[in-house]
């Protein structure tokens, strides 16, 4: 009995040690602290303010920001380090104003350009007066209240601030791996295509690359196009699919950068598809859709708005489904590192490290997985608007 | 969100996940009994699969 | 959806077309083409390769495929020439026979006549000789006769029994 028990203090010395150990873990490992983390706060504090701690940090590790921040602490007195760098704000408010990020000091600082302040709000960019003031709007007026940008006391968690947005072209994090990524694929791909000058076997990295290049040819574009037409579509679906499955993959690692949970980024490769796919279709394909042959006439005039809609619907699952795939690979990865300091004993930790690291392995799966989907569908639908009549 | 915001996403992603698991019971299926067709199997497999996923997902933002 | 349009990022968005665009036609050039090139190229070899080797292999079963023609026709015509020759001996082996046939046909003949001629002669002769002989035998028995008439006749019938008409 006696043994248990110094055992059980023992462990309980331990613990507090290896939490701290944890929590540094934790912040390497999935990168931005937010910075609406209340100051002085301890994590050990209360499972309440914790479970709220990991439902923000969860929540800003999927959102775009406009600094480039590896990890945060707070000092003892209580103020917050970032360790990264700022990047280049572009908005644009009767004029291109550009200006550093380190300027807003992650939503804790004004930033005055040309007479304009500027503070961020929930990682927005809000046009506010010199002290920073966000004003909320009408529209909720049980929650209507004034507070300041640095994000003390946020009650309201839905309030849309009534401050003016000013178009931003920031470039953010998100925006620099989009960049950074296209350089790698274009070094990457350049070197390997230059192999080929020199002899006709690949050689290096090539030796990797080609088969996953004959891949997208032969199981993707070829079975879904046609051998005749598939030419014209190679570009497209090898960018997107070495696109989509690099920024996946660059997004499990700890950098903490996630560019395809943001919906304008599918949004915008959705949009590409539906582009290629409406300027593409022949006769037989818009015939398919305003007069579906073969069924009577009120038929074909109840199938046209359907299969009209079915045309956006198609680009528009692609967007969702990319985005959330990702999105909920990360809430659920998140989630359960979260867990490790909810659960506060030997059982929980390394649980939820176990099952962190199976669902890391699953993640690296759908990162693949996601983009081949992609691309399918994206090749199925440059398909059905370029294939010819059979009846 | 709501209590009936919750069920109802709980209702699709049941809906969803028994549409997806015969989907791919029928396809294993298939695939033993004809296992040189696998390829297509597989492909009209990922394709019903990523439409049901789609109405999904679809449904669950909307709720 | 709610959250999902307030989430969306229009300088994102614009970014992320601007920047995928450009990386796709820049990987068009740089990148895609010429692997795709290279690669549908090689195809191209190996096929070409493939279908030379085949038709070699075609072109290889020709050549035996004519030499054993060739090697039929030739033995065909030994055969023919073989035979031949055979038919020629036996013509000029039966045309000699027949010429000898006849030669010696010929021959005795020629013997049969010679033969017949000497038997002439011979019969000519004897004749000739029987008549001297009898005229002598005459002449002896005309003068025995002359003698003794018994004497004559025996005498003449002694000289008949000696003389034999060969």
């Amino acid at each position: 009995m006696h043994q248990f028990f110094r055992t059980h203090s023992c462990s309980d010395m331990r613990y507090s040690i290896l939490s701290k150990i944890l929590v540094t873990v934790f912040v390497l490992f999935t990168g931005i602290v937010s910075a609406q983390s209340h100051e002085g706060e301890e994590v050990e504090t209360g499972a309440h303010d914790l479970k709220t701690e990991i439902k923000e940090y969860i929540d800003h590790h999927l959102l775009d920001s406009h600094d480039f921040s590896l990890f945060s602490y707070t000092t003892d007195e209580g103020e917050h380090k970032y360790i990264g760098f700022p990047l280049p704000v572009i908005l644009w408010d009767n004029g291109l104003k550009i200006f550093s990020s380190s300027q807003l000091k992650h939503g804790e600082g004004v930033a005055e350009v040309d007479g304009n302040y500027y503070a961020l709000y929930h990682n927005k960019i809000y046009k506010t007066d010199a002290e920073g003031t966000i004003k909320f709007g009408a529209q909720h007026d049980e929650d209507t209240h004034s507070e300041d940008a640095f994000g003390e006391n946020l009650v309201v968690e839905d309030a849309h601030p009534s401050n003016e947005r000013p178009l931003d072209f920031s470039i953010t994090k998100n925006v620099v791996f989009i960049a950074l990524v296209g350089l790698l694929m274009f070094l990457m791909f350049r070197s390997v295509a230059s192999n080929y000058k020199k002899s006709n076997m690949p050689k290096g990295l090539g030796r990797g690359l080609e088969p996953l290049v004959m891949f997208v040819r032969d199981e993707i574009a070829i079975p879904n196009i046609g051998e005749h037409k598939y030419k014209k579509y190679m570009s497209y679906l090898l960018t997107v699919f070495f696109f989509v499955w690099i920024i996946n993959l660059l997004g499990l690692t700890p950098l903490g950068v996630n560019v395809t949970n943001n919906i304008a980024v599918t949004f915008a490769l959705a949009l590409i598809t539906y582009f290629i796919t409406t300027f593409s279709g022949n006769k037989n394909y818009w015939k398919h859709i305003f007069w579906m042959p073969g069924v009577p006439v009120p038929m074909k005039i109840i199938l046209a708005p359907i299969e009209l809609l079915g045309t956006f619907i198609k680009p528009f699952s692609l967007m969702i489904r990319l985005y959330a795939n990702i999105t909920a690979g990360h809430v659920v990865l998140m989630s359960i590192i979260g867990l490790m300091f909810i659960f506060k004993n030997w059982i929980g930790s390394p649980l939820s490290f176990v099952l962190a690291f199976t669902l890391s392995l699953l993640e690296l799966l759908v990162a693949a997985l996601q983009a081949y989907i992609f691309t399918m569908l994206s090749a199925l639908y440059f398909g059905m608007a370029t294939e010819e009549d059979h009846h | 969100m709501t209590i009936p915001n919750i069920v109802g996403a709980g209702l699709i992603v049941i809906g969803a996940g028994l549409g997806i698991g015969r989907i791919g019971g029928q396809a294993m299926e298939a695939i033993a009994r004809q296992p040189e067709a696998s390829g297509k199997i597989q492909t009209a497999m990922l394709i019903a699969a990523a439409l049901i996923e789609g109405i999904g997902f679809a449904a669950l933002f909307a709720a | 959806m709610e959250k999902l349009l307030e989430q969306f990022s229009l300088g994102l968005f614009v970014w992320q077309l601007v920047l995928f665009i450009g990386l796709l036609l820049l990987l068009r050039k740089f990148a895609w083409k010429p692997i795709l090139n290279a690669v549908e190229k090689r195809e191209e070899g190996i096929k070409g390769a493939l279908e030379a080797a085949e038709a070699a292999k075609k072109e290889m079963q020709n050549v035996t495929a004519d030499s054993e023609k060739l090697l039929k026709e030739a033995r065909a015509e030994r055969d023919a020439l073989l035979k031949e020759a055979r038919e020629i001996k036996e013509s000029i082996i039966s045309e000699a026979k027949e010429h000898a046939q006849v030669e010696g046909d010929k021959m005795i003949k020629q013997a049969q006549a010679t033969i017949e001629a000497e038997k002439k002669a011979a019969v000519a002769d004897i004749k000739a000789q029987v008549a001297n002989l009898s005229l002598e035998i005459a002449e002896k028995v005309i003068k025995e006769e002359l003698s003794n008439k018994d004497k004559q006749l025996k005498l003449v019938d002694d000289m008949l029994g000696n003389i034999k008409l060969n």
